[in-house]
């Protein structure tokens, strides 16, 4: 029956009938996408109207934030907040301090990280496998059982209000030795064959084949330290004391405490701690985004 | 034995070990000893200043046990009790903020130009986590002066709702909404929706013609198709979601709140820190702590066991 019918509609028919067909898909296709678009519009400007409070309360006069209409331009442009921000603590040791620290963070758990992940993907030796286990059950312990054991090493250690303490505990991290092994683990061994017979020692092959070819995985890893070691709160909370040794979310803190209903300053300052997070954030997006689908590749 | 002293001797090994011994020594030291001292501290009393004192199972026993009080059977550490409950409060944000990033995935989901800048845009929120952002919501929650209320007072005002405006962090019942919105905020467009995204596009797309043959409309083809398919991507996000969960909210408390109004705020974590590092009870904290770890482990277990049969293919 169907046959019959199908041969039944004449060439002609059938090509109108496409055309109509076509038009109507193309004329549902521009809806579909006007309205993503518009949804994409009202979901981006929800995401940045918070942020966009937080620079217009930042540029008020003091006392303009008090009113109970709403201003999003302020008149006048108070630039001067942010020189008051910056001098009213010593942002610029916060600054300093904060970008000390998440460098040699970084730094160190790339290594560490990388150099723990090629002998867990690439080399045999025993234990290795329970070894690897060991580190993934790491993940699931709260950071507050193993906080207070390394306050009280750090204090018998004298290193509270230290570098050292701001530091080390950082250098080491399962969660990266499990992301770059599971990288390193779909790179193919063809490379390494070929330099092993040509005689590179182990150590060569780590160094200037694995990493090399490993480089967007590397810039993952180093963004997502970098960010975290940034916003890091409690620990260097815990560690710190002297107004020296603050990295900027502490200082920021206790800017708060001293300035609690200043918000002009308050916006200010807050904006120019998350500053460098937006660009590294900008610049290393791709890396970013992709190793978070790295990350829950798992098992 | 002597074939695996062999092996430990050769090259392969030798160099193995050496390659994770830098890693190994960061684990033993700031990982693996640590679990075991806090173990043995949550049997002590301890103010870090005088000698800890042996005091076997009392801080568990104060932390969960109950007692008689005038007849009536009462929690040893009420506040405790208190806290757990704030902490699984907040975690009802989990659920909320997985199918926020969803719908924005879904949205998300298409071939269009420009794509890319909304991306970055909905990310840009779950970048600028931390004290900063505690901050900025503080202001905007204020109850006189805050965006959020001056935009209510304007929508209210509009429809003629006669409605007095919520409190936020001022008010015990508005407290714990106020900051689970800004949580709300700062996840939809984060790595959950990134990851969402990454499971939509890999849904074989001749499965939706199929469907579509059979006469499945869109919102059928969702909970047909859709969903079964990113069962193990919602499954991961989930199980991460709670993990973290049961450890959060000690920014917040510590910044916006100082886990008030009367302890509304206050969550598990923000509790531990209190007992360790204001009140030195190095102990009892341990104990919280431990007692945190064992509930994220069962709970984990569970959801591996019952929840792995939820996730389809």
């Amino acid at each position: 029956m169907a046959v019959v019918e199908e041969v039944a509609i004449s060439q002609q028919e059938f090509s109108e009938g496409y055309i109509l067909a076509r038009k109507r898909k193309a004329a549902r296709d521009i809806t579909i996408k006007t309205l993503t678009y518009i949804a994409l519009s009202v979901i981006g400007v929800s995401m940045l109207i918070p942020l966009l409070w937080m620079l217009s309360t930042s540029l008020k006069e003091p006392g303009a934030v008090f009113s109970s209409s709403m201003q999003w331009i302020p008149n006048p442009v108070v630039w001067q907040n942010y020189v008051e921000a910056w001098n009213a603590q010593p942002f610029g040791r916060f600054y300093l301090n904060s970008i000390f620290v998440g460098a040699m963070v970084t730094i160190g758990q790339v290594v560490t990280s990388s150099m723990a992940a090629y002998a867990f993907a690439r080399l045999e030796f025993p234990g290795r496998d329970k070894l690897f286990f060991a580190y993934l059950a790491t993940m699931m312990i709260p950071g507050a059982v193993t906080m207070i054991p390394q306050f009280i090493l750090v204090r018998k250690l004298n290193w509270v209000d230290t570098y050292w303490a701001l530091i080390l505990p950082g250098l080491f991290s399962a969660f990266g030795t499990f992301m770059l092994r599971q990288f390193f683990m779909t790179l193919p061994r063809d490379l390494e064959e070929a330099a092993k017979i040509d005689g590179c020692s182990l150590f060569g092959i780590y160094w200037k084949i694995i990493m090399p070819l490993s480089m967007p995985a590397l810039a993952t890893l180093t963004t997502m330290t970098f960010m975290g070691s940034w916003n890091n709160f409690m620990w260097p909370l815990i560690v710190t004391n002297s107004l020296e040794m603050k990295t900027l979310p502490i200082g920021l803190q206790a800017f708060q405490g001293q300035f609690s209903v200043e918000w002009t300053l308050l916006m200010a300052a807050s904006l120019f701690t998350l500053l460098p997070v937006i660009v590294v954030f900008l610049a290393g997006q791709r890396y970013f985004v992709e190793g978070i689908q790295m990350g829950a590749i798992k098992g | 034995m002597k074939d695996f002293l062999s092996k430990i001797g050769s090259n392969e090994s030798v160099a193995g070990y050496l390659f994770i011994l830098p890693n190994f020594l960061g684990f033993l030291v700031f990982t693996f000893f640590p679990v075991i001292v806090s173990l043995c501290l949550s049997f002590v009393d301890w103010d870090i200043l005088t000698p800890p004192k042996f005091v076997g199972l009392a801080n568990f026993v104060a932390l969960l046990g109950f007692h008689r009080e005038g007849g009536v059977i009462v929690a040893n550490d009420p506040l405790f009790w208190k806290y757990i409950g704030n902490t699984l409060f907040f975690m009802l944000n989990i659920p909320i903020c997985m199918a926020g990033a969803l719908v924005v995935a879904m949205v998300m989901n298409q071939k269009l130009k420009g794509i890319v800048i909304f991306r970055t845009i909905f990310f840009l929120p779950s970048i600028c986590a931390g004290v900063a952002l505690c901050l900025l919501w503080k202001w905007i929650l204020n109850p006189d002066y805050g965006l959020l209320n001056q935009i209510l007072g304007a929508v209210f005002s509009l429809f003629h709702i006669n409605a007095a405006l919520p409190g936020w962090l001022s008010n015990p019942a508005w407290a714990k909404p106020g900051i689970m919105l800004m949580g709300f905020w700062g996840a939809i467009g984060g790595m959950n929706m990134i990851l969402y995204l990454a499971a939509l596009q890999g849904v074989p797309k001749e499965l939706y013609e199929a469907a579509e043959i059979d006469g499945a409309n869109g919102w059928r083809k969702f909970w047909a198709v859709t969903m079964p398919f990113i069962s193990p991507t919602t499954f991961f996000i989930a199980i991460m979601g709670v993990i973290s969960g049961f450890q959060s909210g000690f920014m917040q408390a510590y910044v916006m709140t100082e886990g008030g109004p009367a302890g509304a705020t206050t969550t598990i974590d923000y509790y531990i820190y209190n007992n360790a590092y204001q009140w030195l009870h190095m102990g009892y904290a341990s104990a919280i702590a431990w007692f945190l770890f064992i509930v994220i482990f069962l709970v984990t277990l569970v959801n591996w066991r019952f929840g792995g049969k939820l996730v389809h293919y």
